[in-house]
């Protein structure tokens, strides 16, 4: 295991890492959110950013609309989608005991990926070119992407303002308040379908700006391909301390270099990048289990 | 000496319904295995298999109440071991012509039924591991790191090339495809299950799942019992896993999808989460209900030709099925409940009345 | 001889301390009473002694009599609940935690499980071992249901029981563990007066007949006086007084935090 790598090469695999990692903090949003408010583990995320990633390639690639077109809409159809998820499967089960929830989580996520593979069929499709992110530019040697270095941007404009959403609006205060304490936050007048349908949204919006980005990067779009890094940015999550935001960017981060500079440093490894994910959460639970960020949650006896 | 017969004979007379729908089922499965063809016989084997499987998660999830979805995984495991250990040696050069197979193993064959329990210890080592951390957290965080875990078995997997094949898989495993094998395995997990919830550990499990601070404050060791429930519900995926390879024939990492934990949800929560019956008679359902339901998957069907059929149809019908079972029938078929002797003794006087006071009401209203 | 005693128990929650400075004294056969209003921390209290939280600081002590009647103080701060109940200690919910898909029978026997020397091997195969156990475990909870009058009941689903019957598996559940020390969390809550007057005499004759000491916390005031030994008042997490019910009965503080000029307060 030689470190053969040049400061350049380095360079350009922390750039990697830094957008592999800003993907999938904005995904880990979308899990990091529901979970905070509903203590559940939307299992469906993973495969509404698949369908995201499937609406972007019906608009450009089937009825070639123009590109910031298709990108309105498919954040808008994500947006429905999450929404109506969250009504017909999950409302539903509100006072039913939490396994039930959980099942309905996976039930919802089995039927996209089935629905999915029916209507697109289980082949890849190649997702349409953008030759203006993906032609690589040189700096001193150096080869980059432009989407390498869009996303990370992209990422942080929405962070920020999804962060002042949070903290400086009213309905931020809102979902915060039913993050803490559901039950009294009902009892205050806050309208909780209405913060968890925005949470919905929210999270499905960032899941959809993602998978625009990801198909961008890696332009291939199949049925199954929310399944990893759903489970991946759920890890993420809790890496960083499930149920806050700025945990869920952190642990996004930290997944992103992690997977990027072990697969650099040890190409014999490559392999094996998915699986440092679910080494990383082991760590995590054994010795720190609320995540770098989270607090411990006192269970009422 | 006649104390003992004495109980012995008081137990047969008490179960005798019982015993004498197991000697019926025991001549039944004789008979099939004599008379059936290939296709069916292939067929009531996966039934079997998907019985043991499916229990073993029921163990864990419906009785315990801890939300595992690593079955795959555990089947991963046990298939790969009676696949590793009872290829005849002299095949396995030509199976494992990309990478020769690790010389630690190469010359090592076992009998099938010693290879099948290899295979479900392994599991319980691995859930061993896989437990430790899980187990005493969050119960959400167990279906991640078991789902997660399951991925990483089927990655595992595909990537030692010298003692797995790696993406190849492995085949030439010697078949076996008499009944025996599989509904002798069932009906003897099956019996063990229901030895296991009617017995101290069984309530302490049902305890956890029904409170688990309740049960810690009556002395239920919330970890410990865990844990029992996990490896014995590894230990019976294990084994499944292995029956799976040698009706099959041959093992490769794709078929061990975590999409086939699915199937197993989809039949315990059909059956009813917490009844042995109910995920029996669910194996059977789904299982064979997947295979009635084929034609969904062919555009030709009847004679017709309905673009609405196509590949992926069936699975879309059966994952709907699974939400409205969990959006409207939470239960499943049976609930908790089992199906005895008194329950079905139950629903029959249940119908015969509701049957007669229709005639009743039918007559009296003819009669004007 | 003290049978459970806290050391200066502080148990705070980010920044709102439940409980101050808890320095209770328990003797071994003693009926002692906790009372206070709601929220004076009181179940938070009982939560720090059974070890469903780990008090912020002080120490927790218990003195169990061994089988062979050696009595030693071990110190049971932060252990586990069930490892606490092992050592004697048992409680009731104010909530009413019972295994609602179980019968009454099963929940009063899963209480026997930490009893059980057997593995779960052993219970699998039906040993002699584990048939025995399992037999004595049946006797010892039927013996039980029926003093607390649910023996009709034993095939119910625990779910099915009116309120008052809960409350009385409840306490049979929590006596099936064999304890030396029984906490009960609210045992007369909702009960109508003649329903308390019942349960006052049963908790009374359990306490002789089990050989048991007793921490109780109540709202039922009138139960309260009839049988504690010893009062304990808490009040935002402080304890205000403690005493012989006269003492605290008569005690200016516990009068104006309390029990008002009306010492029968329902709940």
């Amino acid at each position: 295991m030689v470190v053969g790598m040049t400061m350049e090469t380095f360079l350009q695999q922390l750039i990697n890492g830094l957008s592999v990692g800003s993907l999938y903090a904005l995904i880990a949003i979308g899990y990091t959110m529901v979970y905070g408010i509903l203590r559940l583990i939307n299992f469906a995320h993973g495969d509404i950013f698949m369908m995201a990633a499937y609406f972007t390639y019906f608009g450009i690639a089937v009825f070639f609309m123009p590109w910031y077109v298709t990108f309105i809409i498919t954040i808008g159809l994500t947006m429905l989608l999450g929404i109506t998820i969250e009504r017909v499967a999950y409302r539903p089960l509100r006072d039913a005991p939490k396994t039930s929830l959980l099942i309905s989580a996976i039930g919802v996520s089995f039927l996209l990926e089935n629905v999915a593979t029916y209507l697109f069929s289980g082949k890849p499709q190649a997702f349409p070119e953008f030759p203006l992110m993906t032609t690589p530019f040189f700096i001193g040697g150096l080869s980059f992407q432009p989407v390498s270095i869009v996303i990370p941007i992209v990422a942080f404009v929405l962070m920020s303002a999804l962060l002042f959403i949070i903290n400086k609006t009213k309905i931020g205060m809102a979902m915060r308040a039913v993050a803490v304490d559901y039950d009294t936050a009902k009892l205050m007048g806050i309208k909780i379908n209405g913060v968890i349908s925005s949470t919905f949204a929210i999270g499905s919006a960032l899941a959809a700006v993602g998978a625009i980005l990801w198909c961008m990067k890696y332009p291939s779009v199949l049925p199954l391909m929310g399944v990893v890094p759903g489970l991946k940015c759920f890890i993420a999550a809790v890496i960083g301390g499930i149920g806050n935001v700025k945990g869920a960017v952190l642990g996004g981060l930290i997944l992103g270099f992690s997977e990027v500079l072990m697969v650099a440093f040890f190409p014999a490894l490559t392999g094996y990048r998915d699986a440092i994910a679910f080494v990383i959460l082991i760590i995590i639970l054994l010795f720190l289990p609320n995540g770098l960020l989270g607090k411990k949650q006192v269970e009422k006896v | 000496m006649k104390e003992t017969q004495n109980s012995i004979g008081a137990y047969l007379k008490a179960h005798w319904k019982t015993i004498l729908f197991l000697i019926v089922l025991l001549i039944g499965i004789g008979l099939a295995d004599n008379f059936v063809d290939s296709y069916l016989r292939r067929l009531l084997n996966l039934c079997a298999i998907y019985v043991i499987v499916s229990l073993s998660m029921n163990l864990v999830n419906g009785f315990t109440g801890q939300f595992s979805l690593g079955q795959a995984g555990f089947m991963a495991i046990g298939a790969y071991t009676v696949a590793v250990f009872t290829v005849p040696i002299e095949s396995r050069a030509a199976i494992f012509y990309l990478e020769p197979m690790a010389p630690f193993l190469a010359n090592i064959q076992l009998p099938f039924i010693v290879a099948l329990i290899l295979g479900g210890l392994a599991a319980v080592v691995v859930a061993f591991f896989i437990g430790s951390p899980c187990l005493r957290l969050r119960g959400d965080y167990l279906a991640i790191a078991t789902l997660g875990f399951s991925e990483i078995i089927r990655i595992v997997f595909t990537n030692t090339q010298s003692i797995t094949n790696g993406a190849l898989g492995i085949k030439s495993i010697p078949t076996i495809s008499s009944l025996w094998w599989t509904y002798g395995t069932a009906l003897l997990i099956i019996i063990a299950t229901v030895l296991l919830i009617n017995s101290t550990y069984g309530r302490a499990f049902k305890a956890i799942r029904e409170d688990e601070i309740a049960a810690e404050a009556m002395g239920v060791g919330l970890f410990k019992t865990k844990m029992t429930s996990f490896l014995i519900g590894a230990f019976f995926a294990g084994i499944g896993g292995g029956l799976f390879a040698a009706l099959l024939g041959t093992v490769d990492p794709k078929q061990f999808y975590f999409t086939l934990t699915y199937n197993f949800l989809l039949i315990i929560v059909l059956g009813g989460m917490g009844s042995i019956s109910g995920t029996v008679i669910a194996s059977f359902v789904v299982t064979l209900g997947q295979e009635a339901l084929r034609f969904l998957d062919e555009p030709m069907a009847f004679g017709l030709d309905l673009p609405i059929f196509r590949p992926g149809l069936r699975m879309v019908v059966f994952s709907f099925l699974l939400m409205v079972i969990v959006l409207f029938y939470r239960k499943g078929l049976m609930g908790t409940n089992e199906l005895t002797w008194d329950f079905i003794a139950q629903k029959y006087h249940a119908i015969k009345q509701k049957l007669s006071r229709k005639k009743a009401s039918t007559e009296g209203g003819g009669q004007q | 001889m003290s049978l459970l005693r806290t050391e200066n128990v502080i148990m705070q929650f980010g920044g709102v301390v439940a409980v101050n400075d808890l320095n209770i004294d328990i003797k071994k056969g003693e009926l002692a009473a906790l009372i206070g209003p709601n929220g004076a921390g009181k179940t938070t209290a009982f939560n720090v002694i059974t070890g469903v939280y780990t008090p912020t600081s002080g120490r927790v002590l218990l003195t169990p009599t061994d089988p062979t009647g050696q009595a030693t103080e071990i110190e049971i701060t932060g252990q586990k609940p069930d490892k606490i109940t092992g050592l004697g200690v048992a409680r009731t919910f104010q909530n009413i935690r019972l295994f609602k898909e179980l019968t009454v029978l099963e929940n009063v026997l899963v209480a026997t499980h930490l009893n059980a020397n057997y593995s779960f091997l052993s219970a699998m195969l039906r040993a002699p071992k584990a048939r025995k156990g399992e037999r004595q475990a049946k006797a010892d909870c039927e013996f039980l249901l029926e003093r607390l009058g649910l023996i009709g009941l034993k095939n119910e689903k625990a779910a099915s029981l009116p309120y008052g019957q809960q409350r009385h598996l409840e306490i049979a559940r929590a006596l099936a563990t064999k304890p030396q020390l029984l906490l009960l969390d609210e045992p007369a809550a909702g009960m109508n007066p003649q329903e308390t007057d019942e349960l006052t005499d049963l908790i009374f004759k359990l306490k002789t007949d089990f050989d048991l000491t007793i921490f109780m916390i109540e709202h039922h005031m009138d139960l309260v006086m009839e049988i504690s030994d010893h009062i304990y008042v808490l009040d935002f997490g402080c304890t205000i007084a403690k005493g012989t019910p006269d003492e605290v009965q008569n005690d200016p503080k516990v009068i104006e935090a309390y029990l008002g000029v009306d010492a029968d307060v329902e709940d």
